[in-house]
């Protein structure tokens, strides 16, 4: 952003559009993982989000909607997901009855190859996203850090592409950075890191590699403090954002002074 | 009043003959929903139901009469993600 004059970035100077909505917060939150549902409110109006994961599930009437009913009190827009789901199939009967369920085309699909890593089957998560985009879905694909299947994602016509940056729940990080920055530097679509975030830098770092958002659960709903990490991540995600845009300094080998060495009183010059 | 079995979110449960997906759930969200569906007292219904499988439209839900050995399932949203 070469323009000196912005110096706070909001909704105004720069919005966030994802499948034709213009969203104010670059953080996105889970809701899975929450001790309790009124910790989970507390997190997510501090975090400032418009927008949260739902997964779908059987309905009881003993818990009768209480997590839908939370989000249409605090305005925040359900993301419904298809956690659990292992093949195409599934993940296309759960994304049909999310719709149906909260009138939204809106879905972050998830197509899991295993247990024990909780990564994405390639192959069936490309099959649903060609399905779904033909039925008329915004998918919102959670994928691997992989350039080559994050393009394939692009042109089968995803409303964003969400990579891992480390396996669900693991709080690594970003493994691997570079892949990050190459799924970026070719995207359409909005990029939006989903996964992996252990704590705030993560999630700043996302940003300064130049995601667009920023998806999160269990860094924020798993903490000692989940509402006091929820500002955290509020904040990282505005600051990595704002760092990207203000553009960082090359890296360099060598050290490179930053005060001046013109005017330097003579006696001490000699010294050196 | 004769019965019958069907399968409802992994339990089995007897309905009367004649039940109507519409009927069905209405009694387990426990609220009142007109010929389309949609509840009496204009809340969001927040749900979602597939018979055998496949997704019924809940403006289909009145048309869709529950037989025996169906399979019924009535989802909603959830914490996850």
């Amino acid at each position: 952003m070469e323009n000196n004059e912005v110096t706070e970035l909001d909704v105004n100077t720069d919005p966030f559009v994802v499948a034709g909505r213009t969203l104010s917060s670059r953080l996105i939150l889970g809701t899975g993982g929450a001790t309790s549902l009124s910790t989970l409110e507390r997190a997510l109006t501090i975090s400032g989000t418009e927008l949260t994961t739902v997964a779908i599930r059987h309905f009881s009437a003993a818990g009768a909607g209480n997590v839908y009913e939370l989000l249409q009190r605090n305005n925040v827009i359900a993301l419904p997901n298809t956690a659990g789901c292992f093949t195409a199939r599934d993940a296309i009967l759960t994304a049909q009855l999310a719709r149906e369920a909260l009138a939204t085309d809106w879905i972050k699909l998830e197509v899991i190859a295993d247990e024990h890593t909780l990564l994405p089957d390639p192959l069936e998560l490309y099959s649903a996203t060609e399905q779904l985009v033909a039925d008329g879905f915004n998918v919102f694909a959670y994928t691997n850090d992989d350039p080559a299947l994050a393009q394939r994602l692009q042109d089968a016509g995803v409303a964003a592409i969400m990579p891992a940056g480390a396996p669900i729940g693991s709080g690594l990080g970003i493994l691997n950075p570079h892949n990050i920055s190459t799924i970026v530097a070719r995207a359409q679509v909005p990029v939006i890191l989903d996964a992996g975030v252990g704590t705030a830098s993560d999630a700043a770092l996302a940003m300064e590699l130049g995601c667009d958002a920023v998806l999160l659960a269990s860094a924020v709903t798993r903490a000692h403090n989940a509402p006091l990490m929820a500002a955290a991540m509020r904040d990282a995600v505005r600051a990595g954002r704002a760092a990207r845009l203000a553009g960082r300094i090359p890296r360099r080998d060598t050290a490179l002074a930053s005060s001046p060495s013109e005017g330097m009183m003579q006696t001490l010059v000699g010294e050196f | 009043m004769t019965s019958i079995n069907i399968t409802f979110n992994s339990q089995q449960v007897q309905v009367q003959t004649g039940t109507s997906l519409r009927e069905f759930v209405s009694t387990q969200i426990g609220k009142d929903l007109d010929a389309e569906s949609r509840a009496v007292d204009g809340s969001k219904l927040g749900v979602a139901a597939a018979v055998n499988g496949g997704v019924i439209p809940r403006s289909a839900w009145n048309a869709t009469v529950l037989e025996n050995g169906y399979s019924v399932e009535l989802v909603t949203a959830a914490q996850g993600g």
